[in-house]
């Protein structure tokens, strides 16, 4: 089964992008804690991952063929979770009990206790190495299923990070495409100040990856990047999506405390008339 | 216990293989029969033995380089693809530095992950301290979901290694560098969580794990002839520990050993020891490396330096009879 469209509906993706973080921002706010500044910020990349690119079947999230996806920035679980939701994983009520004594939702995503998260994530730096080991996987069985895991842009201070980037280019691995989320931001301040990570282009051409350099909130350069890396041969693909911490609410946007805070009832009443409108 | 035990003393005769050994043999087996075993190495497939693996089947051997955290980390992915994965290297660099790989993705997801590590102990001999593990039962044994296994000889370990094929979870298995005496029985069956008992001494029972189950029976043996009925059991399964049959030790003598390769706190001793304290306490002296790390010199001086000997063993149970 194939869920996703041939031709990018730009105008519904944008659409959907706006459903997925006014979804983000109510299980935030209903949770009381968690990611929202990078979960918005990966909003438009999951958008078209989950409703153009990848090939998965909700009603049967194990489906062998399908196109894998590792969110190895584990705490933007959010918007991995409206993804799921929104995709028809589950209900979307359950997204209230995000964070909740009992709820599959964790506070970082956990596999064995919510279908189509693919592998448990939260300890940076873990989930480029298990892509790897998919892709790898799959090429051995002949499947032509794909492996997208994204970072994030802090994410690449952890040594295991480039291990990982050298095994996926020593091993050819054409069937993986990784995304940074380049918000520029992580816990303790802008990435160049707590430890710098550019130039990230130069870093990935070095270690033998085919590396497209986008505006990770431009659908249609997504779009277009997520269909380049599928034409690339003998190497595997990274797209740095230059993002916006928080994009889609005015006042959360580059704002560094928004990385571990949820809105509160009031900020959340602001934000869904930005997005609303 | 018998006639091996008595070779054990006569020390010529009983056949000795290195547990590594016996792993570079059980995978060749394992890759002609199953065709989703896939092994994973870290620059160290010489001295691992799954070298033999990747010389067979070079398509599902893979080469991680000096990478333990990504060398567990690709495993776990190609178990999610539906694969088997075997991935050694030493164990002090498989559980010390992938220890958090480990915990996060194989065991927090419950992956189909075997890890394989060699080198464990300080019979690693010459290489010393840095390439010793002396924890690593202790870090594997905290783990939630994780089995782990010590194999006390070459013939168990081919046996554990197709048991643990056929068992759905994260295994950690120790394995050693050095050869070691054939002691298990020709008719023994390993099963995954249950001990061998080779017999249960009313003076005391010594409960060991790898290299230290030969040196415990040559113990009892020697304490046979002070007039001591001295019991041997190999725990091979340290996680999930055969409570059952320390239990039965306990309860036939007041006296338990325990004897490992390993550091006393955390290992097999110290699984005893909480076992027992809080279901039929009993006094538990446990024989291993005391709080220290190794250091370099032949595995048999090394193995007299830290009292990991029968002589040892034996006086150790001599003193708590007084």
């Amino acid at each position: 089964m194939k869920t996703t469209e041939l031709k990018p509906d730009i105008a519904s993706l944008k659409e959907k992008a706006n459903t997925l973080r006014i979804e983000i921002l109510k299980m935030l706010t209903e949770a009381g804690s968690g990611h929202t500044g990078g979960s918005l910020s990966a909003a438009d990349i999951l958008t078209a991952l989950y409703f153009y690119k990848m090939r998965h079947n909700p009603a049967d999230p194990k489906w062998r063929e399908r196109d894998r996806f590792v969110l190895s920035k584990g705490h933007a679980a959010p918007v991995l979770y409206g993804a799921l939701a929104l995709s028809g994983y589950f209900d979307k009520q359950l997204l209230r009990t995000l964070r909740k004594i009992g709820s599959p939702l964790q506070g970082h995503p956990c596999s064995r206790k919510l279908p189509g998260v693919e592998i448990s994530t939260g300890s940076l730096g873990q989930g480029l190495s298990i892509a790897d080991g998919m892709a790898l996987g799959l090429k051995l069985d002949g499947l032509s299923s794909r492996v997208y895991c994204m970072l994030g842009d802090g994410e690449i201070q952890e040594g295991q990070v480039w291990e990982a980037a050298m095994t996926a280019a020593h091993f050819k691995l054409d069937n993986l495409c990784a995304i940074i989320d380049n918000n520029g931001l992580q816990i303790d301040g802008r990435c160049h100040e707590v430890m710098h990570i550019e130039p990230i282009v130069k870093k990935w051409e070095a270690f033998g990856w085919h590396v497209i350099d986008i505006n990770g909130h431009d659908m249609e350069a997504v779009v277009r990047a997520l269909d380049e890396a599928e034409t690339v041969k003998d190497k595997p693909t990274m797209i740095v999506a230059r993002t916006i911490k928080g994009k889609g609410v005015s006042f959360f946007e580059g704002k560094v405390e928004y990385h571990g805070m949820a809105p509160t009832p009031e900020e959340l009443e602001k934000a869904l008339k930005e997005l609303e409108r | 216990m018998g006639e091996r035990a008595e070779k054990l003393l006569s020390k010529d005769t009983i056949k000795k293989i290195a547990t590594r050994d016996a792993y570079g043999e059980a995978l060749l087996e394992l890759g002609r029969s199953r065709e989703d075993v896939v092994v994973l190495d870290a620059d160290l497939s010489g001295s691992t033995k799954t070298k033999k693996f990747a010389k067979e089947f070079p398509k599902r051997f893979f080469n991680i380089g000096i990478s333990e955290q990504d060398l567990v980390g690709t495993a776990s992915g190609l178990s999610l693809a539906g694969k088997l994965p075997f991935a050694s290297t030493f164990a002090v660099f498989e559980t010390g530095r992938a220890w958090e790989q480990i915990r996060q993705t194989v065991c927090y997801s419950h992956l189909n992950v075997k890890l394989v590590a060699t080198h464990s102990g300080i019979t690693v001999g010459e290489d010393g301290a840095s390439h010793q593990a002396i924890e690593d039962v202790t870090l594997m044994r905290v783990l939630p979901n994780m089995t782990v296994i010590v194999p006390a000889d070459g013939n168990e370990t081919k046996q554990v290694i197709h048991a643990i094929a056929d068992y759905q979870g994260p295994v950690y298995v120790r394995l050693g560098r050095s050869k070691v005496p054939l002691v298990m029985p020709d008719d023994y069956a390993f099963r995954i969580g249950k001990a061998h008992t080779f017999h249960l001494g009313k003076d005391a029972n010594i409960i060991a794990m790898g290299i230290m189950v030969a040196m415990a029976l040559e113990a009892s043996e020697t304490l046979k002839k002070d007039g001591l009925d001295v019991g041997v059991i190999n725990m091979s399964t340290v996680k999930p520990l055969d409570t059952e049959s320390v239990l039965r030790a306990a309860e036939k003598s007041g006296l338990i050993i325990t004897a490992e390769e390993h550091s006393i706190i955390g290992g097999l001793g110290g699984a005893v020891a909480e076992f027992l304290s809080e279901s039929h306490p009993a006094r538990v002296v446990r024989i291993g490396i005391k709080d220290d790390f190794g250091c370099s010199g032949p595995s048999s001086e090394l193995l007299k330096l830290y009292g990991l000997t029968p002589g040892n063993i034996a006086n150790t149970i001599k003193e708590n009879l007084k």
